[in-house]
């Protein structure tokens, strides 16, 4: 999912009822606190609630406050320049469309951790649990009143939902999550890590709600609605699965394992609990060349791997274009530090020349550069407010890069489910030919030999359970590719829409 | 004229004029910078007391000192120089200022290389150098109540006005590279966004191109701001500077403390009109920088909103 952006505030009656319901005196203050330590690269933690309507001034009161840009900054939770008029554009439409009419995640509180046991009373270790408020949107009949729903979860339980929707949705674009430890996390005040950890979250809920297919899972529902301990299951460690495994191979090689069902048999065998499909995938990759493989897939191969050459290019540029907009903004920054530095050495300047003047003529110098000290120091405050604003919404490309890792694994998934494809269809031929030995073998010995037939018998059963199984792969190929061509027009209108923010620099100089 | 270390600068000073004394309405001759050093000195020395107005810096680094800014630099220097000469009441009349105005150049050598020829044997140099240095010391000892209130007023007011105009003009300076920096940011930025407009293709990619387009017509426009700063701005600051240090160094030298009282009467005269001119001076260069950044904003703000609809039109 594209950058995220809670629904532009067009449901007045229910803003403010929500206003009053949410814990937002505590934290409107954190985002004052963080707002103001400005560092472009942290910025993104200063973004306020979803429906936060108290402006904050951006930088601490001066005798120049600009007017306009706490305006702006205020009511910048919608990204959408459009955020008045009835939107069109295909962001809107998807929060239009989407599940939830609103999420938020709030109230970091830190807890103890249950099993712990201390000696010393108080410094048992604590993690911080998050509120988490949700509200469907009503399908329609009866309207009324939306259920609410608020679970206390950690940043543990994140980690889980994201790893269950990785399992699940194997092919979409799943946004990626929030990262655990960041070097900054380390380096920086808990309450600052704490606000900026909560943000974060919050948009990546919200990126969640706005997929179309994730928005709609069983898993974000359950997370989000569902009191109590998180009741998705952890993943399992690979080496227990690894065991799991191999615990089932002699019985595999001695032909006694019973045939798995299609559904599983779709999973690619790198889960772990097959290790038999584990070899034979891996001689399968190692033998074909995955770009000659000549299946009756052939044709939609190339238009894919067009795309996939397209979407490395859209990747390169972005990245460039986004150290270009890093670049940008340090020049931006220099540059009003620059005015207000020159603006302070005229203010000296005039206090000495009004202090020591013995000629008219240096008063009427000390009123000149007085005036173009104010004015430099105006235009430095300018620069720097013009500089929030561009973090923000250069911060997009940031984002898009983001997005960028989910496409990758998106990629390797659907690598690696041609490649069990391949591997099925292998098998398949294989089992095939054997057939016809043994029928040739049996139709020699009149009477037929009765473990041959049953042999034969078994094979054919495999055979099916095989066909079946590559159907189901086929089918969940097919799915997958669906997946794709619609993420990939999704994204770049995203964009076009995330870039429209770049116009609003103009307003900004407009206080000259 | 000429090649490698002999290589210099030649200017052309045209003078018009209507006074008696000169030779003619009009007289083009041509000078290097050393005949304005040599004017200069000339001046300091016979008219002790007034501010002769300042000269751009001497030296400069070698590759530098042919780059086109540098050249132009100096040359608006050098112009202020010769009129700043022209108008003051007193050094307008002197005789080597005619000198420079009007000799053919095989005279103005002479002029120059019999002032400067005597200073050229080393042990005068010494000599010279040697008397300075006592003279100093001399002057250090001689008891201070000889000064007067009003003069060590003088002389403080000097030294503080060099430190504050020295770091506004600093900072100026530093404004000047800002302005090039961000330049070339939005240029290497409106390439990158186009670029990236190509791989989105159809729409996108016009609205992109324009973007980007804009940015690089921006950063056209913010080197051509820099490059005003620079002469109408930065170096008028400079300028100021230059003019305070040398009345500093007048206020400093040896001569002033002997006799002090007859240059504090005059010095207070020249005060004055020197504060004069300059509070022109830099009300002009205010007014330069002023004009430019509100200029150069409105540039920024057009540009912006001339996208601004078709970026609308996309995301529609």
């Amino acid at each position: 999912m594209m950058s995220s952006a809670p629904p532009p505030p067009n449901l007045p009656a229910d803003a403010d009822g929500d206003m009053e319901s949410l814990p937002l005196a505590p934290t409107a203050s954190d985002y004052a606190s963080v707002s103001s330590t400005f560092d472009p690269l942290l910025s993104s933690a200063s973004l306020p609630t979803p429906i936060a309507a108290a402006p904050f001034p951006l930088s601490p009161s001066s005798f120049v406050d600009p007017p306009s840009y706490a305006d702006v900054s205020a009511s910048s939770s919608s990204f959408s320049p459009l955020s008045s008029a009835p939107s069109s554009s295909p962001r809107s439409a998807r929060a239009a469309a989407c599940e939830y009419a609103l999420i938020a995640v709030s109230d970091p509180t830190p807890e103890a951790e249950p099993a712990a046991t201390s000696l010393v009373p108080g410094s048992a270790p604590t993690y911080i649990s998050y509120l988490v408020t949700s509200a469907r949107r009503s399908g329609g009949a009866g309207g009324g009143g939306e259920r609410r729903y608020a679970v206390r979860r950690r940043f543990r339980d994140f980690v889980t939902l994201a790893d269950r929707l990785a399992e699940s949705f194997r092919g979409h674009f799943v946004p990626p999550r929030p990262d655990k430890n960041t070097v900054e996390s380390q380096v920086m005040q808990r309450d600052e890590f704490v606000a900026q950890r909560r943000a974060a979250l919050e948009r990546y809920l919200w990126r969640l709600a706005e997929h179309p297919a994730i928005g709609a899972s069983d898993e974000l529902r359950v997370f989000l609605q569902a009191e109590g301990k998180m009741p998705l299951p952890t993943s399992t460690d690979v080496a227990s699965r690894m065991l799991d495994g191999a615990a089932r191979l002699p019985r595999q090689l001695m032909g006694e394992e019973a045939v798995a069902a299609p559904q599983e048999v779709v999973q690619p065998a790198k889960g772990g609990r097959d290790l038999l499909r584990i070899f034979k995938e891996l001689k399968q990759s190692v033998v074909s060349d995955w770009g000659g493989v000549k299946p009756p897939l052939v044709e939609e191969d190339k238009e894919f791997l067009d795309k996939k050459q397209k979407l490395q290019d859209w990747e390169q540029q972005l990245t460039s274009a986004s150290q270009q907009a890093e670049a940008l903004v340090k020049a931006q920054q220099d540059m009003g530090e620059t005015m207000g530095a020159l603006g302070l050495a005229f203010i000296k300047l005039t206090k000495f020349e009004t202090e020591e003047a013995m000629y008219n003529s240096q008063r009427i110098r000390a009123a000149d550069s007085k005036r173009i000290a104010t004015a430099a120091v105006k235009a430095s405050r300018a620069c720097r407010d013009l500089n929030t604003q561009t973090v923000k919404y250069l911060d997009t490309l940031h984002e898009h890069l983001g997005i960028m890792l989910s496409v990758h694994t998106a990629f390797s998934d659907r690598a690696s489910a041609l490649l069990t494809v391949q591997t099925l269809m292998s098998d398949l031929a294989s089992l095939q030919l054997r057939i016809e030995k043994l029928e040739a073998a049996a139709s020699k010995i009149f009477g037929g030999d009765k473990t041959r037939h049953r042999k034969v018998e078994e094979l054919r059963e495999t055979i099916r359970a095989t066909e079946d199984a590559k159907c189901c792969a086929l089918r969940e190929y097919e799915r997958i590719k669906a997946a794709y061509a619609e993420k990939i027009v999704e994204g770049w209108e995203t964009v076009a829409e995330e870039t429209s923010g770049y116009a609003r620099r103009s307003d900004n100089n407009l206080a000259w | 004229m000429g090649t490698g270390v002999q290589a210099y600068i030649s200017y052309r000073v045209i003078t018009k004029t209507n006074l008696p004394e000169f030779e003619g309405p009009e007289k083009i001759v041509i000078r290097r910078y050393s005949d304005f050093e040599w004017l200069h000195d000339r001046l300091s020395e016979k008219y002790k007391g007034i501010f002769i107005p300042s000269l751009p810096e001497k030296n400069a680094v070698e590759k530098f000192r042919f780059s086109k800014e540098f050249i132009e630099l100096r040359r608006r220097a050098l112009d202020l120089f010769v009129n700043r000469i022209a108008v003051h009441p007193e050094l307008k009349q002197s005789e080597d200022f005619r000198i420079f105005l009007q000799a053919d150049e095989e005279k103005m050598d002479r002029a120059r290389s019999y002032e400067t020829g005597i200073f050229k044997k080393p042990s005068d140099f010494l000599q010279m150098f040697k008397t300075k240095v006592s003279d100093v010391v001399l002057g250090k000892e001689k008891p201070v109540e000889e000064s007067s209130p009003e003069y060590e007023k003088l002389k403080n007011y000097i030294f503080e006005l060099e430190n504050h105009l020295a770091e506004a003009q600093k900072q100026a300076f530093r404004l000047v590279k800002r302005h090039r920096e961000l330049g070339q940011s939005l240029a290497d930025f409106g390439k990158a966004i186009k670029l990236l407009g190509a791989c989105e293709g159809d729409s996108l990619e016009k609205v992109f191109s324009e973007v980007g387009s804009k940015s690089e017509m921006l950063s056209v426009k913010l080197q051509k701001e820099a490059d005003n700063l620079l002469f109408n701005f930065e170096e008028p600051l400079k300028d100021y500077v230059r003019a305070v240090q040398s009345i500093k160094l007048k206020a400093d030298s040896d001569e002033a403390t002997k006799r002090f009282e007859h240059i504090v009467a005059v010095m207070n005269e020249e005060l004055a009109r020197f504060q004069e001119q300059k509070t022109a001076d830099i009300g002009l260069a205010f007014h330069e920088f002023a004009k430019g950044q509100a200029k150069l904003a409105k540039d920024i703000a057009d540009a912006w909103r001339g996208v601004l609809p078709k970026l609308e039109a996309c995301s529609s």
